[in-house]
This record gives C-alpha cells, sequence and structure tokens, in this order.
C-alpha cells in the first residue's frame, strides 16, 4: 500500500505491505536503524519515535496506520556537528552503557520534556517505566534527564 | 608506568556515546546486503520426546522460501556445540547438537533452518513445517531428575552430569565439636542475563575465496571462531568473525549457540549472505538460562560466633544441555560459598543436573550470586540464634588483610585452587556501614512504621576478575601521527574503547583524541580471549601497557635517527618527539610508514574485587511487597581506569540484582513450558523499581598480580544482593519470625509466608 508521512522533516512516500509494522519500515524501507527492536511486543520501549508530538512504540502500529503523520526518529534528535543538550546530558551521567535502548530514552524523555520541562524525577521516573535499560540500572538516566531540562525550559519560555 | 595525561582515573566521557546518542550505533540487525536471504529457526514446542518425522515439504512449496535445513542437511556426523571453559570429559555426553535429530530435550530446540527472500515470508513458512514427536515425560525438577524413571540422555544412564567438591580442612571434625550448628534449605530461582538487543548474525559466503565472513560476534570471538571452523570443516583463517556494537552481554550474549553455526552453514550451503534476528520469545527460551539452585548446607561456629564450618550439598539445574559455559556456575557456587570469611572447614558439593529445560549458562556474578545468598541467610540466621550482633559476628570472621594471599577451597575432581590476593575486607565493611548510617538506620530494624516494617541488613562479597590465560594487543603510530590500538578484549557495553584509549594516552603520553581502539573482531590481533570473568581490563589493559612500553622504543629509536641523537636521548611530548638540542619532530611527519609494537599478557593468577552492601527494605505485610528503600555499597577494585563507568558498572550491578532478589524468574509448567515467556510476564526492573543507590568504588589495594594493579570490577556488586536483600526482609519480619529462603522475594511468595506466620499465632 502506497502510504506518506513525514520523517525527520521530510516527506516520504513508501509502497509497503500492510502487515509491516512502522519500526520495520523506518528500519528495513527507510534505513532509519537508529530505531531498535528489542521485543516487538511494546514492552521493551526501545523502538519509541515521536509521531505527532507524542512518543509511540513504532513496533505496535503499522507503517500504513502512520499515512498522513508527522514522525520524528533519534536520527532527527542528532546533528552532524555536536551532541544536542539532552544527549550530552546523557553522555555527561554516563547514561548509557551498550547503547541499545538509548534511542527509545532520547525519543521518549524529548517527548517528554518538549511537554513538560519540569517534570521531577518521580514524574521522570513514571514516563520511562515503559522503556527497558538492562545496563544503567535507571539512576544515571533520570540524572541525565533532570541536568537536560532547564535547555527546555528556556526553549518554552523563549518568544 | 608513570602517567603524565592522568587519563587513568579520571571520569573520561566515552567515546562510544557519540555514535550511539545519535542512533549510529551499529548493530547487527542494522547490517544488510544486497541479495541477502533471512532466516527463521523452526523449534521444538515440546519439552522432551523422540523426533519421528519432520516434513517441510509444504514449507519449501511457499513462494520465496528457499531452503528448509534439517538434520539430515548437515551431514554424517552432527556437530555438536563443545565446551570452552573446562572441557571436561564428564560433560561431553551433555553436549548440544546444532540441530536436534534423535530427541528433543526443552521447548525452542532447533530443528530445521527456513530460509526465505523475506522474514515475513520465513515466519509464515515456520507454520508449513511438520514435526512428528513422541512425547516423553518431561523432567522439570531436581526431584523427577534425581530419580532418573526418566532420562535424558539414555547412553549416559543418568541425569547427573558432575559432582564437583569444595574442600577445605576437616568438615566432619568441625561439625561434631562445634557448640553451634544449623542447616536449611535455599533455592534460588531460574532467572537469566536478558540483554536488551537480541541475537542476531549476518554470515557471508565468498565461493570464490572460500572466505566465510560472519558479523554479529560478541564476547569471545576467537574462540567462537574455533568453534565454527570445526563445525564447517574450514581452517579457522578463511573466517573473519566481526563484532559491531553489541547491546549487552552480562555472561550469555557470545557464547556458541546453534545459530552461531546454522547461519554461517545456511551462507555457505545457499552461497547467499543470509541474516537472522532473533525475537524476544526465542530468547528468553534459547538464550542461556542461568541461577537454578537448591542447597541443603549447615553452619558450625562458636557460641560467640566464630564460624567454624560450612557443609552441604547444592544441586545446580542445568536445563537440557551442557553448553559451552560447562560447569562455572556449579563450580563457582562450591568454591566461592565462604566469600570472604575465613571458614577453617569447607565441604560443599554442587551436583549439575539436566531437566527439560532451557541450558543454563553463566550469568554476571555466576554461582557467586548464588552462593553469597546461601551463606549471608546462615549468618544472619546463626547472629539471630546465638544473640550476637550480626554486624559483630560478620567483623569477626572477615579474612583480615595479614592473612592475603589466603587460599579458597580446593576443588575437584578437577583440582583447582585460587586465592584472594590483596584487600581489607574490614576497612570496607565499616567504611559501607558508616555510608549507609547503620546505627541510625538500626532503629528502625523490625519497626512498623505507616503499615510496612522495615528492615536492614549488610553481607559482604568478592569478586573474582582477570582470568588468563592472556590477552593480545598491537598499537600502531600510522603515518598521519594519529594511534590505532588493537586488543583481544571485546565490547558488550562495558565502554572499552574508552578506557583502552586512557590505558595508551598514560603509557604512550598522547593525548586522548589521537588515539582509536578497534577490538574483538578476529582481523585485529592474532589471538583473543575476549570478555568474560572481568577481565578486560586486567588482561586487554595489562597487554595494552606491554604493546605501548614496546612501541615508545620503537618510536624513539625511528626519532633517534631523524634528530640525530641516541634513542635513550629522545623525549616524547605528547605529539611531538624531542631531541637534546630542543629540536623535536611531530609524530605524524617522521615516519613514512606505520611503527607497530605488538604484545602479549600472560597470567594465572585471578584479581579479587572485594566490597560490602547494605540494604534498607520495608515490607507491606497486608500484600508482601518489598520497597528497597536505599541501596549502600562500596567495592575496591586497586585501580581505577574511569571512574564514571566504573560507577555506571556497580549501579546497574545492583539494580540486576535486585531484579534477581525480588521480581524476575523464569517459570515453567509441569509438562516443561515456558509460562513467562514475553518481557510482560517477566518482570524486569524499570526506571520506578529501585531509585535509591549509593556505590562507592574506591582504590585501596591495589592487585599485585598485574602491571595496572587493578582487579576487574564489572560484577561485583550484583553478587551479594540476593543474601543482603533476604537477611533485611528478614530482619524487617522479626515479629513473623519468618525465614526467606527462597528467591525471588515476590509479593505472592511473602504474602505466603506471612499469611503463614500469622495462622501459626
Amino acid at each position: 500500500m502506497r502510504t506518506r508521512f513525514e520523517v525527520n522533516g521530510k516527506a516520504v512516500e513508501v509502497e509497503v505491505a500492510p502487515r509491516i509494522s512502522l519500526a520495520d519500515c523506518l528500519r528495513d524501507t527507510l534505513r532509519l536503524t537508529g530505531t531498535h527492536l528489542g521485543c516487538e511486543h511494546g514492552v521493551c520501549g526501545a523502538c519509541t519515535v515521536i509521531v505527532n508530538g507524542e512518543a509511540v512504540r513504532s513496533c505496535l502500529i503499522l507503517a500504513v496506520e502512520a499515512d498522513g503523520d508527522t514522525i520524528v526518529t533519534v536520527e532527527g534528535l542528532s546533528n552532524d556537528d555536536a551532541l544536542t543538550p539532552l544527549q550530552a546530558s546523557f553522555r555527561k551521567h554516563h547514561a548509557l552503557q551498550c547503547g541499545f535502548c538509548t534511542p527509545g530514552m532520547i525519543t521518549t524523555t524529548h517527548a517528554l520534556l518538549t511537554e513538560e520541562p519540569y517534570a521531577d524525577a518521580d514524574r521522570i521516573r513514571e514516563v520511562l517505566s515503559g522503556n527497558i535499560c538492562r545496563c544503567t540500572g535507571y539512576i544515571p538516566i533520570v540524572e541525565a534527564v533532570l541536568d537536560a531540562r532547564a535547555h527546555y525550559a528556556d526553549e518554552d519560555t523563549s518568544p | 608506568m608513570k602517567p603524565k595525561n592522568l587519563l587513568i582515573g579520571s571520569p573520561m566521557e566515552r567515546v562510544e556515546d557519540l555514535r550511539l546518542l545519535r542512533g549510529r550505533g551499529q548493530f547487527v540487525s542494522d547490517i544488510n546486503f544486497e541479495y541477502q536471504l533471512h532466516a527463521v529457526i523452526y523449534r521444538s514446542a515440546i519439552a522432551h520426546g523422540h523426533i519421528k518425522k519432520i516434513n517441510t515439504g509444504d514449507a519449501l512449496a511457499i513462494p520465496g522460501v528457499h531452503a528448509v535445513i534439517t538434520a539430515r542437511d548437515l551431514g554424517p556426523r552432527m556437530p555438536m556445540i563443545p565446551l570452552r571453559l573446562q572441557p571436561l570429559p564428564e560433560l561431553e555426553p551433555f553436549c548440544q547438537p546444532m540441530l536436534a535429530h534423535d530427541k528433543v530435550r526443552f521447548v525452542g530446540e532447533p530443528l530445521a533452518v527456513i530460509v526465505a527472500d523475506t522474514p515475513q515470508i520465513a515466519e509464515d513458512a515456520l507454520n508449513h513445517v511438520d514435526c512428528d514427536i513422541a512425547p516423553l515425560p518431561a523432567v522439570v525438577d531436581r526431584e523427577r531428575s534425581e530419580v532418573g524413571t526418566t532420562i535424558l540422555f539414555e547412553d549416559h544412564g543418568s541425569n547427573l552430569a558432575i559432582r564437583w567438591s569444595a574442600t577445605r580442612g576437616d568438615a566432619e571434625a568441625a561439625f561434631k565439636t562445634a557448640d553451634y550448628t544449623r542447616r536449611e534449605t535455599f533455592r534460588v530461582q531460574r532467572h537469566a542475563a536478558l540483554f536488551m538487543e537480541p541475537r542476531g548474525f549476518v554470515a557471508q559466503w565468498d565461493a570464490a575465496s572460500e572466505m566465510l565472513t560472519v558479523w554479529g560476534a560478541a564476547k569471545v570471538a576467537f574462540a567462537n571462531r574455533r568453534i565454527l571452523a570445526a563445525a564447517m570443516s574450514l581452517p579457522e583463517q578463511q573466517i573473519d568473525m566481526i563484532e559491531v556494537d553489541v547491546g549487552g552481554g552480562f555472561g550469555s550474549r557470545g557464547e556458541f549457540y546453534p545459530e552461531d553455526f546454522l547461519i554461517p552453514f545456511a551462507a555457505r550451503h545457499l552461497n547467499r549472505p543470509i541474516k537472522w534476528i532473533e525475537d524476544r520469545r526465542e530468547h528468553l527460551t534459547t538464550a542461556n538460562h542461568a541461577r537454578e539452585l537448591e542447597c541443603d548446607v549447615e553452619i558450625a561456629a562458636t557460641s560467640d560466633g566464630r564460624i567454624l564450618g560450612l557443609r552441604g550439598r547444592c544441586w545446580s539445574d542445568n536445563g537440557a544441555y551442557i553448553r559451552t559455559n560447562g560447569s562455572v556456575a556449579p563450580r563457582n557456587v562450591a568454591q566461592f560459598m565462604s566469600g570472604p570469611y575465613d571458614i577453617e572447614n569447607i565441604h560443599i558439593t554442587t551436583d549439575q543436573t539436566v531437566t527439560n529445560k532451557t541450558p543454563a549458562g553463566t550469568y554476571r556474578g555466576p554461582g557467586r550470586f548464588e552462593g553469597d545468598f546461601v551463606r549471608e541467610r546462615l549468618i544472619d540466621i546463626m547472629a539471630n540464634d546465638l544473640g550476637i550482633d550480626r554486624v559483630d559476628v560478620r567483623r569477626r570472621n572477615l579474612v583480615a588483610e595479614a592473612q592475603m594471599p589466603y587460599a579458597l577451597p580446593t576443588i575437584t575432581p578437577h583440582e583447582s585452587v585460587t586465592e584472594l590476593d590483596s584487600g581489607d575486607n574490614v576497612e570496607l565493611f565499616n567504611r559501607c556501614l558508616e555510608n549507609f548510617g547503620w546505627e541510625e538506620k538500626s532503629r528502625l530494624n523490625g519497626r512498623l512504621i505507616d503499615g510496612r516494617y522495615h528492615g536492614i541488613a549488610i553481607g559482604c562479597f568478592i569478586e573474582g576478575g582477570g582470568a588468563g590465560p592472556s590477552e593480545d594487543a598491537r598499537i600502531v603510530l600510522e603515518t598521519d601521527g594519529l594511534i590505532s590500538v588493537h586488543v583481544g578484549s571485546s565490547a558488550v557495553g562495558q565502554g572499552i574503547e574508552t578506557i583502552m584509549a586512557q590505558i595508551t594516552g598514560d603509557v604512550l603520553e598522547v593525548p586522548f583524541d589521537r588515539i582509536r581502539v578497534r577490538h574483538g573482531s578476529t582481523g585485529d590481533v592474532t589471538e583473543g580471549y575476549g570478555s568474560y570473568h572481568s577481565r578486560s581490563t586486567v588482561m586487554g589493559g595489562s597487554a595494552i601497557v606491554l604493546a605501548a612500553e614496546k612501541l615508545k622504543t620503537l618510536i624513539r629509536e625511528v626519532a633517534a635517527q631523524a634528530l640525530g641523537c641516541t634513542a635513550r636521548e629522545v623525549i616524547l611530548d605528547s605529539e611531538h618527539a624531542r631531541g637534546p638540542s630542543g629540536h623535536s619532530v611531530a609524530l605524524s611527519e617522521f615516519c613514512s610508514e606505520p611503527i607497530e609494537a605488538a604484545a602479549t599478557y600472560h597470567n594465572t593468577k585471578f584479581t579479587y574485587a572485594y566490597g560490602s552492601l547494605a540494604a534498607h527494605v520495608a515490607v507491606d505485610s497486608k500484600t508482601g511487597d518489598v520497597e528497597v528503600i536505599d541501596v549502600v555499597s562500596i567495592k575496591d577494585v586497586g585501580r581505577i581506569i574511569n571512574p564514571l563507568t566504573l560507577q555506571g558498572q556497580a549501579v546497574g550491578a545492583i539494580v540486576q540484582g535486585l531484579g534477581g532478589a525480588i521480581l524476575e524468574h523464569l517459570v515453567y509448567d509441569d509438562e516443561g513450558q515456558l509460562l513467562t515467556g514475553t518481557l510482560a510476564d517477566y518482570m524486569m526492573p524499570s526506571a520506578e523499581s529501585f531509585p535509591n543507590i549509593r556505590s562507592t568504588v574506591i582504590e585501596l589495594k591495589p592487585s599485585p598480580n598485574n602491571p595496572l594493579g587493578s582487579k576487574g570490577g564489572g560484577e561485583g556488586e550484583i553478587i551479594p544482593v540476593g543474601g543482603v536483600i533476604a537477611n533485611a526482609v528478614a530482619a524487617a519480619l522479626t515479629d513473623f519470625d519468618i525465614e526467606p529462603l527462597d528467591l525471588p522475594l515476590s509479593p505472592p511468595r511473602l504474602w505466603a509466608l506471612i499469611r503463614a506466620a500469622n495462622k501459626r499465632y
């Protein structure tokens, strides 16, 4: 089925079988391999992308369902020259080890801080409870997100 | 070694992060080739049975299916997964075939490989393979395994693979005369490493050069190349194993599994690149499980709490086959049950038994997590019985610094001995008490506050590291002045690109950003032993020290010619070589060819990091829920390369340990079906589970056994967690007189214990 959506600011049109998940479409058809598949049943959160501003598990929706949507993946939250403030905060706090869950952590927390730049540690933990990390024990991730809030708050108040 | 850069010991941000944070990491599932085909594995749905017939015709008839490979296609002699560590003849009858051919012995065992144009077609074809299996009774617990009415390996005649004994002193005599003895039965549940990136391979066969390339290597690429070469009847030199980014290991990933052979075999068979990526259910039923153990252990002591002896029997439920890890966990249970305590008389046996469940292997702190649970529980029970303070009793029994090196019990039948290399157990124990605030928190012990009972506990541990026999490193000064480091260690997420660059930079005295580290692939160095037993920093790092010292000498010799002086007069200063006259040449200018030095670091002695961990819990007696209010740990690793990454290992290990203590459980039914086959059923720690962990890693007593003075430190803090949490829960529930003897301390289990206790009163 012909499906059109926007990914990371670019309009794309793909021919995709109805059974293909958005995650598989992003990874295999569009070669955006930053989105990772850890369980394919919606528990681990590694495949989280931002669809129309909301953090969504791309393994749980079909690519054809995304027709007309605006999608942002970890690649769309990254720059060539330097890390973004959120990414730099993850690095500073050693909030990743193997890095496999990390794209889902970045998309989930970016969506959170964009909506709620003053989220406290409890709120961050609540939102991240759907993203499994086996390496870090989560503590440095929460610290990294808390530390990155200021950058989102600045944007929030800028004219 | 006098580091000028001071990279070692500084919390360098990781070089790996720059790609991983931007979605630019390259994991095995990100690798694709034109013309590649996709494989899926057809697996047994039955735990135990004789294979009568496999009908693959219907699957083959599906358009897009290229092959359905069964045991018959593998040739007259079925290749088996050999033992990698300690290949003992006793264990050989229990090795796993690459594909089941006469019997199936666990749900998930591979029976066939389907190769198709797309993963979707291959998965559809799974439903069209028809396998006729005559079921046998499933052996799913120790009782049935021991009784032996049903035998997994008929030729062997029993379900017992091997019995290990750990012996020190004379346990029988000690128990005869001891003032106090107490015997209990403990159980640790089956759980697993559960790394987040599913396993996978892409294999490519080049028919012209007869070269096989395999992407997806991890942990022990060189060992696996040897195994694969033998199974495929290829010389090792015709196989290249390539390690890309690896999404976690914890002991399980990177061991040789059937797919490590089946995918390369299929690539050669069809002469096409073939890709296979495991799904999560496959992972839960086929990647190594771990930890399942039952112990009947007794402690003996004087009336004032001096421990005189430990004795007893343990049964390690190995699942259906003994894979590459052999007997590591069962042997460790026996060898390390005394941990950091000075116990004169020990006799512990572990029976490694087979059952119709997923094979077990090593998981971070293998055998040590289990043994520590038993020992630390027994110590608290003893202290309670004797009316002695739990802190005093530990302090009294810890191995003193003056006793180092301290020999641990001797293991038989294949004798092995090891000794604690250095350390001050009492000092770390005291610091842990202080950091935790033991005295103040003691007031909460056993108290009911707002509907929950509070309890605290502390335990001590040792962590073995630095396994030999050797590691290779090769360092190259490239013509552009950059330094390339090649090392046999593997990356499993622990950040070795960063720490190896720190070590190189300090020895060579060159800036960090001029160093590139390559690792894990079989083309990098001659031999590599990889990453397990907390060995990368100690072994790979020491090999780098040796190679870098050699390279420095070579650079001085070349620079001497350019500067017109003797090699001894050359001073290496960051990016330049300077002569006595003040002249200097830039490293990027003076060589027209790369300068290279290689070295091998050999080691026969383990390192022993050690420390203490304390926890404060609150138990809801109405629900059995345990909240972990605070965890404090301290560990000495001799010398720290990167405090940031080391701290990450500590906290991550504690949270994994808490998962094993409270949440995680691979549950089987009577027919050998896994009931926890999704991540919705298998409970792992989430961001909300354990928010309060305070861990400290220090450098107090360097290891005398390697040039860095470092001790392996990637596992330690997981080891004491089960015992400490169980002791804290027992302390909280003092009013109920409950002794938790089984892990995990899940709400239903604790609730049942509390309910039973309520009925007693």
